[in-house]
């Protein structure tokens, strides 16, 4: 399926290799949820975790998982390495080239980073999130939480919030919505969206994030960045709170049985109301759960463990 | 001794020849031109067989970066000189924005010093247009152009300051200089890597709008008009720039333009996979645009076709693309990606030679780029259907920052002769 690949973005991923990463994650959950958690199946095996910006909760999990899986992981991350000392990614490519890691794991600013260190190095490369291209173990993680509320993706309407413009989760969820048959709908102030959006996604933009809810089965808000302000694409917080913000109101609208998500960090009372965040359709906290999960079975799979 | 060039098809669009010719060159200089056959070899002449061949004047450039004096590390005044010569190219215009700038007569000098130390193709500096590329006072444009620079721009960037845009029209009127524009609101570029639409929402990149271009195409063509200078856009990309320069030349405006080759022939999807070879200011733009690029070729509206020559070595292009510095190679891929509007857009071969000969020397009010007798012989000899490939060894140039490296290209520089001596051969 994905064994000794690459794992760069969601593009080109088909339905049937989702569902089986899906399905192999949700093995992996329940031995998250055991007392003991760890497996022996990436026995002496090496991850490299190269974290170029900060994260907690994808760096977490990608350590986490391996691990459960019984690998030896290591962190890097920028301040603490060469990187603050100006090294740069094709020094670095060949700096982990020479440490035989089998998997390395990279986060980084720059869009296209991870393919870039693809074609430079033997192990195989995850992508962590690059600029604002993808974040393709977000995107699982969260079709993840979406298949264990609903049996049948395929025609689910889904309202993604916000911020498209500078979103790598939501460039990699939109990717595999489509993969999956759902409807997606958009809704974001007009300087966050980004050109040719429903041509290249085959998404909806909807004139008004009501519009966007309505109906939904699944609504996803994502961050807003607060430096957003200063280069002049929101007038302020407030406003976009007000126009944008998800709230119990807007909630009503939607299915019965609509769940919330967010890839966090939260801006409590700007995407979200606090009530809507500690709220009954929240999975914000499931999202993170199955993260674990997720990024066990990709390590998992692309290394080709032996059975769990 | 003379040099013949026998039963070539002489291709001139300065006089619209197209016909079969022998050419007779004699002391650098074209002596004879007669129908095929007409002219005889004598004892000492060296003959040239060019049956099959398409003759035309040396192709001029009006863009090249080459580098030196400062970063001979990408190119230099004789690895630029070679790829010129290899494609073709006999005069080439050299964009002042080395280092140090060219912004000075001591700098003029020392490119055309340089040139007619190595002999290949003839060089012609341009000055920066204010002082070190800065946008801030004008250079001394005047002295400059005594000392031989033929077109004054600030390469690679605009003149911001539209007041400071209008003073260096007005005064450049004043002593007949032409003035480049690098049309690009820095502003709205707003730090993007590729042209905003489909491929940077898909990549994730920062994006180049069209607006970037024509809001300063629109404004520096309305300075033309007001102000009566000659200008020159260095390198339009979009539909509605090449518009803008329609409605001006129809309003009787001295506004010209030209699009540097790759824009002919690549679009934005060439930059999928990251590869920075295609990271281009102004970058490949949509096919729609492109398309009107070769509209405003056919329609006149264009009359130059750009090398855009702009080296880079591994250590400004081997990176993210976020990171890579603009620029492609172009002086040997030029007359393919030329052809390629014969071939595929049913262009005349005249109009599209047009654009690498009488065109660019229209545009630096030079009397140069044409076969006529009495004139410098620089000619450029090719196949147009031979089919080459430009492999690594094949590049001539320092640096290796193409898209069109390792691929198949048609139309084949054959011989390239300025004043008279064979500069490239194979």
């Amino acid at each position: 399926m994905i064994a000794g690949q690459h794992l760069l973005g969601m593009r080109g991923m088909d339905a049937a290799t989702i569902y089986g990463i899906l399905a192999t994650a949700k093995g992996f959950k329940e031995i998250s949820r055991r007392k003991i958690k760890k497996v022996p199946s990436l026995r002496g095996r090496t991850i490299l975790n190269v974290f170029y910006e900060n994260s907690t909760r994808t760096r977490v999990s990608f350590e986490l998982a391996a691990k459960r899986l019984s690998a030896d992981g290591v962190n890097i991350s920028a301040s603490g390495s060469a990187v603050a000392k100006g090294e740069s990614l094709l020094d670095m490519a060949q700096t982990l080239n020479a440490m035989q890691a089998d998997a390395v794991i990279i986060r980084h600013a720059a869009s296209g980073a991870p393919h870039y260190l693809a074609d430079r190095i033997s192990a195989r490369v995850i992508n962590a999130g690059d600029g604002l291209h993808e974040h393709p173990s977000q995107a699982l993680l969260d079709i993840m939480t979406i298949w264990e509320k609903f049996d049948e993706l395929d025609g689910l309407n889904v309202a993604i919030v916000g911020d498209i413009k500078h979103s790598r989760v939501a460039r990699s969820n939109l990717i595999a919505m489509k993969t999956l048959g759902m409807n997606v709908r958009v809704a974001g102030p007009s300087t966050l969206l980004p050109r040719d959006l429903e041509a290249v996604y085959g998404c909806t933009v909807c004139e008004s994030v009501g519009q966007a809810v309505e109906g939904a089965h699944v609504v996803m808000a994502l961050r807003l960045q607060k430096e957003r302000m200063n280069s002049g694409l929101l007038p302020s917080l407030r406003e976009y709170s007000v126009e944008y913000g998800i709230n119990s109101q807007l909630l009503r609208t939607t299915q019965d049985n609509a769940i919330l998500m967010h890839p966090g960090p939260v801006n409590r009372g700007i995407e979200l109301s606090p009530d809507v965040v500690d709220g009954q359709r929240s999975v914000i906290l499931d999202q993170v759960e199955n993260g674990v999960a997720v990024r066990c079975a990709l390590l998992y799979l692309i290394l080709g463990g032996s059975q769990p | 001794m003379s040099l013949l060039i026998s039963n070539g098809r002489l291709l001139d669009p300065s006089s619209a020849t197209d016909k079969l010719a022998d050419i007779r060159i004699t002391d650098g200089l074209i002596s004879e031109i007669g129908p095929a056959g007409s002219l005889s070899a004598g004892d000492n002449d060296e003959v040239i067989d060019a049956t099959g061949r398409w003759v035309s004047p040396g192709f001029i450039d009006l863009g090249a970066r080459l580098r030196e004096p400062g970063q001979e590390y990408k190119e230099d005044l004789e690895s630029g000189g070679n790829s010129a010569v290899a494609g073709g190219f006999t005069t080439v215009v050299v964009m002042p924005d080395t280092h140090p700038v060219v912004d000075n007569a001591e700098h003029v000098q020392y490119i055309l010093a340089r040139s007619n130390a190595l002999g290949l193709c003839q060089f012609l500096p341009t000055g920066a247009l204010t002082v070190g590329r800065q946008g801030q006072i004008l250079a001394p444009l005047a002295e400059m152009q005594k000392a031989g620079a033929v077109a004054f721009t600030d390469a690679g960037r605009p003149v911001s300051n539209s007041q400071l845009m209008r003073n260096a029209l007005e005064y450049a009127q004043g002593f007949g200089l032409t003035i480049l524009s690098h049309a690009e609101d820095i502003e709205l570029s707003c730090q993007g890597h590729v042209n905003e639409g489909p491929v940077s929402t898909r990549l994730g990149l920062k994006g180049l709008p069209v607006v970037a271009e024509e809001t300063i195409v629109a404004r520096d063509a309305m300075l033309a008009e007001f102000t009566g200078a000659r200008l020159h856009f260095s390198h339009l990309t979009t539909g509605r720039s090449v518009h803008k320069v329609a409605q001006a030349q129809q309003a009787g405006a001295a506004v010209t333009g030209a699009a540097a080759a790759h824009h002919l022939v690549l679009t934005d999807e060439d930059v999928n996979g990251f590869d920075t070879s295609a990271k281009i200011n102004p970058p490949l733009r949509s096919n729609s645009d492109r398309l009107a690029l070769i509209e405003g070729i056919r329609a006149g509206v264009l009359s130059a076709i750009t090398s855009h020559h702009t080296p880079q070595s591994s250590l400004e292009k081997d990176t993210t693309f976020d990171r890579a510095e603009f620029g492609a190679l172009g002086l040997q891929t030029t007359l393919p990606a030329a052809l390629h509007l014969v071939d595929e857009h049913d262009l005349e071969p005249l109009t599209v030679l047009g654009c690498l000969t009488s065109g660019p020397a229209a545009i630096l009010g030079m009397d140069i780029g044409k076969i006529a007798v009495g004139s410098t012989a620089d000619l450029t000899i090719f196949d147009p259907n031979q089919t080459w490939e430009f492999t690594p060894e094949a590049n001539l140039s320092k640096s290796s920052n193409s898209s069109f490296i390792g691929k198949t290209l048609k139309g084949r520089v054959l011989k390239t002769i300025a004043k008279g001596k064979v500069v490239f051969t194979i």
